[in-house]
């Protein structure tokens, strides 16, 4: 105490003592320390969404090649009768040669002086072009003899230099691109022949193999995304509602009810991994259903995500005031009816909004996905059914961005980081209807 | 009949069953709905859950049962000298289920019939090659052991589908014609309806336990194989973790253990100032519109499903570490101290990130339910704020602070795509945070992703590894229930 007396003593009241500057300068510390904190955790943020949206912006441009292609009938149908089975015959191998014609008459139409060989001008495109170009044939038989003009991918290289990913300085060992192949399309970009648009396939288009990157699309992965979805709404919202009524309105106080309710707080903070050893065990290797199937991935997210649902769902219902209960009892209704009639429906925007972001949750999950065998797989083919949607081997957007990571050509990256932009837009849509929700509907007793 | 029709077909009886057992209820009574004890659609309800619900739940029991009965069937009819060394019974009768569905497709396909099937051949017919044609590639020729369990393996499972389909029929049967009968306008149609209403709400919550179950069962079992195949000496007490497939891998849980808590460490060394900071900010200083503004941008943090945390290591933290502590001339600091663009840092940074929401918005709950007069007082007294904060508020919240931490640390230990894609492959135990190592998570996706053998313990170790991390987190979570229960001071 002595020292406070002596500056009691000596100090003005006016002048801060050495002590009270000292306290006041901690104040100014500790508040900074509180503000830096923030200031980090935003500017995270911020960095986070501006990574992911200039490195995943090119994934919907993409260049393309206009090319006139004459359609040989001598290449293509060489008895002439146009017999479908005949013409399905010529592999993509018989159709790259019009390519390579279309191609150089296309520089030499533009009179680009290049010293390039036609297998370096074929290489501007995407490898994919020879199938383009004979699905077009098989499906339009009538018009081989034609001219026709195409739009072909360009490859990822050219791709890549448009975007501004690939340098001349940075294609020293790259066997699949020269910088004479740059000047020709610095040429063709001029007249007009290679351009960038907006590239619709990457929203709807399948996934491509290893060699294509610039015809990869994630299209039929959100179809085995949606196919999840659809079971773990089914299943996780009677069941999580069913569990949430019970535990909540009826449940006498034993131990059987202390059990389930410390097993539903349990599995929530359960590791998702777990939850795919589970998928793996029980329903792959003992029940044989097919793997890579979206029915398992849903099964294995409903379990995932049923403790989440029903925890906001007795939120919701415990809401609900008693004196609703009460009144319904009153009047005679039976304990049923009373939950059923008056107690749900007034929960119902809480349930909803519980179960919206339960689902936006599973949607973002990969690590179960993995075990049962959802990644390493490549999704060409939609669906045609919905049941082949839920028992056909197919990918889900989280796996399909995973799977896009690990892939050696830095071009799959854009297509990754393109697809976080588009989950993203799917839960942030997700999350906003559930917060539009909740303002609109939710009541305050 | 596959199960997707039997169960439409149940459900189209119902709606059936409904209708008619309404209409039933109202004649019974005359037309006039008060002679009826319940209201007229509690009689159809009552019908309809008579029909659909006793042969779900014989469907459901059924499926689940039938695999399980036909295996061990059929794997009584494979001689053991059949089995080779090294060979698990498993293998042999996932060939044989190979077989048995390559005959259905070829059945289906119209390339064999029914009866050449029965008469089939292994040793004159190519089989192996004729499925090969179908898309069923087989490992090796197919003995006649094998195509006799197959066949009958494929007479057992479609003789178990007919069955099923009369049973469940059989049922459905029985429920309409008991609860038809029984629909009188005095039958207490309520109550049978709700009795069976709460009956399906247990089934509903019991699912919990039901799931719990499933996760110990089906990592216990698999786990017990391993250590009968592996010592478990050397899983709890081994140094090296060096799966190979000439049978003497190194499988020790200990290099990855320390991945693992190294990198959680990280992350909380990350997560816990800033989350912790952020919270006590958000609550004790920032005004309504800060906190309407910041408090829902941190929790976007937390919305970010992991896999875009994974591609932000492995793409944008993992290179920018790389550059600064890497490349030697070339980098930052002109040290050659990082290689490759995974270590413990990147993942522990990148996790970090993740968790500070986690941390803030459990802290931020805590230290809002410390009451307000508390604060008054230390003030009153003349402590400034951050005096106030320090020496009374954090003192009073600590319990629950602690449980935060502790469901955190839970969090990181269990987390998969982040250390998957920014933590690296190789277990070692050094300490330099620079290194890559690998966690208990990364482990368990790479031995069960691609071709496994669930014969072999370089597989089945993922399951004990499971296990362990199941054990782990879950002591974590129940600790941290523990501390926030016995030391949170009551206030009111």
């Amino acid at each position: 105490m002595s020292h406070i007396t002596k500056e009691a003593h000596g100090g003005s009241l006016l002048a801060q003592s050495a002590r009270t500057k000292k306290r006041n300068a901690a104040e100014t510390r500790f508040k900074a320390f509180g503000i830096a904190a923030i200031a980090v955790s935003l500017l995270m943020l911020f960095v986070l969404v501006t990574t992911i949206i200039g490195k995943g912006w090119g994934a919907y441009q993409q260049t393309f090649i206009t090319l006139q292609v004459e359609l040989l009938e001598k290449k293509l149908d060489k008895k002439g009768n146009r017999n479908l089975s005949d013409i399905k015959k010529v592999s993509t191998f018989g159709y790259a040669p019009l390519i390579k014609s279309a191609v150089t008459a296309k520089v030499e139409e533009l009179g680009v002086e290049t010293g390039l060989k036609s297998k370096q001008l074929v290489g501007l495109l995407s490898k994919g072009a020879a199938a383009q170009l004979r699905d077009f044939v098989i499906n339009n038989p009538d018009r081989i003899g034609d001219t026709v003009e195409f739009r072909f991918l360009a490859s990822s290289r050219v791709d890549g230099y448009l975007k501004g990913r690939v340098h001349r300085e940075s294609i020293d060992n790259d066997k699949n691109i020269s910088p004479a192949q740059l000047d020709l399309v610095d040429a063709l970009v001029l007249a007009g022949v290679v351009e960038k648009t907006f590239n619709i396939d990457f929203i709807i288009g399948a996934d491509a193999s290893d060699q294509r990157p610039e015809a990869a699309g994630m299209g039929v992965a959100m179809l085995g995304s949606l196919s999840m979805m659809m079971v773990v709404l089914a299943l996780s919202l009677p069941i999580g509602v069913g569990a949430s009524i019970y535990l909540e309105e009826f449940a006498p106080k034993n131990w059987l009810t202390d059990i389930i309710e410390v097993n539903i707080s349990n599995l929530a903070a359960v590791p998702s991994i777990v939850f795919g050893i589970l998928g793996l065990a029980v329903f792959i290797n003992y029940m044989h259903l097919p793997m890579s199937a979206p029915l398992v991935g849903g099964l294995v997210l409903t379990l995932m995500t049923l403790p989440t649902i029903i925890i906001s769902t007795r939120a919701a219902l415990s809401a609900v005031p008693s004196s609703i209960r009460d009144a319904a009892l009153g009047i005679g209704a039976s304990r049923m009816q009373a939950v059923f009639h008056h107690v749900l429906p007034l929960a119902a925007p809480g349930i909803l909004t519980g179960t919206i972001i339960g689902l936006a949750q599973a949607l973002g999950e990969t690590a179960p996905l993995l075990l049962i065998g959802m990644v390493g797989f490549i999704a060409s083919n939609a669906p045609d059914t919905i049941a082949e949607g839920l028992m056909s081997p197919n990918s889900a957007m989280p796996a399909q961005i995973y799977e896009w990571a690990k892939r050696a050509d830095p071009a799959f990256y854009e297509r990754a980081w393109g697809g976080i932009i588009l989950l993203l837009l799917f839960l942030v849509t997700m999350n906003t209807v559930a917060v539009i929700l909740r303002r609109r509907f939710e009541r305050r007793w | 009949m596959t199960t997707f029709w039997l169960i439409s077909c149940l459900i189209l009886l119902s709606t059936a069953g409904f209708a008619l057992g309404r209409h039933r209820a109202l004649v019974s009574a005359g037309g006039q709905v008060r002679n009826l004890h319940s209201l007229p659609s509690y009689y159809g309800t009552n019908v309809a859950l008579s029909i659909s619900v006793p042969p779900l739940a014989v469907l459901s029991v059924w499926l689940l049962a039938q695999p399980l009965f036909i295996e061990s069937h059929v794997a009584a009819m494979i001689p053991l000298e059949m089995i080779p060394e090294n060979v698990n019974l498993s293998l042999v009768m996932s060939d044989v289920r190979r077989v048995s569905e390559g005959l259905d497709i070829a059945i289906y396909q119209g390339l064999m019939s029914a009866g050449e099937v029965e008469i089939l051949d292994s040793e004159a017919s190519d089989l192996r090659g004729r499925l090969g044609d179908l898309g069923i590639a087989l490992g090796s020729d197919v003995r006649p052991e094998i195509l006799d369990a197959a066949r009958r393996y494929r007479t057992m499972s479609h003789d178990g589908r007919l069955m099923m389909t009369i049973v469940v029929g059989l049922f459905a049967l029985v429920g309409f014609s008991r609860s038809y009968g029984q629909t009188d306008k005095d039958y207490r149609a309520r109550n049978a309806v709700e009795r069976g209403g709460m009956a399906l709400l247990i089934v509903a919550a019991s699912l919990a336990i039901l799931t719990t179950i499933g996760i110990v069962y089906s990592m216990l079992f698999e786990t017990i194989n391993f250590f009968g195949l592996h010592n478990w000496r050397d899983f709890f007490f081994g140094t090296t973790w060096a799966p190979n497939f000439r049978g003497d891998s190194e499988l020790s849980i200990l290099p990855l253990l320390w991945g693992t808590l190294y990198i959680s460490f990280i992350a909380l060394l990350v997560a816990v100032p800033i989350g912790l900071f952020a919270a006590i900010y958000l609550s004790e200083y920032a005004n309504t519109a800060t906190r309407s503004f910041a408090k829902p941008l941190l929790e976007i943090l937390a919305g970010i499903p992991t896999i875009v945390y994974g591609l932000f290591a492995l793409l944008t933290i993992g290179p920018m570490l790389v550059r600064v502590f890497g490349r030697g001339d070339d980098g930052l600091l002109g040290v050659e101290w990082m290689t490759g663009a995974t270590s413990v840092l990147t993942a522990g940074l990148v996790m970090g990130i993740m968790l500070i929401p986690f941390v803030s918005s459990l802290s931020d709950d805590i230290i809002n339910a410390v009451p307000q007069s508390m604060r008054d007082g230390s003030l009153g007294l003349g402590a400034t704020k951050s005096e106030t904060v320090r020496q009374v508020v954090i003192p009073a919240a600590l319990p629950g602070i602690v449980g935060a931490v502790l469901l955190a640390a839970s969090r990181a230990i269990g987390e998969t795509m982040i250390v998957v894609m920014g933590a690296g492959a190789i277990a070692n135990f050094s300490g330099n945070p620079l290194e890559s190592m690998t966690t208990i998570t990364t482990r368990i996706v790479s031995q069960l992703t691609g071709d496994t053998d669930f014969a072999s313990p370089e597989t089945l170790v993922a399951f004990a590894l499971g296990m362990a991390l199941f054990v782990l987190t879950l002591g974590l979570n129940i600790l941290a229930l523990y501390i926030v229960r016995t030391y949170r001071e009551q206030y009111d």
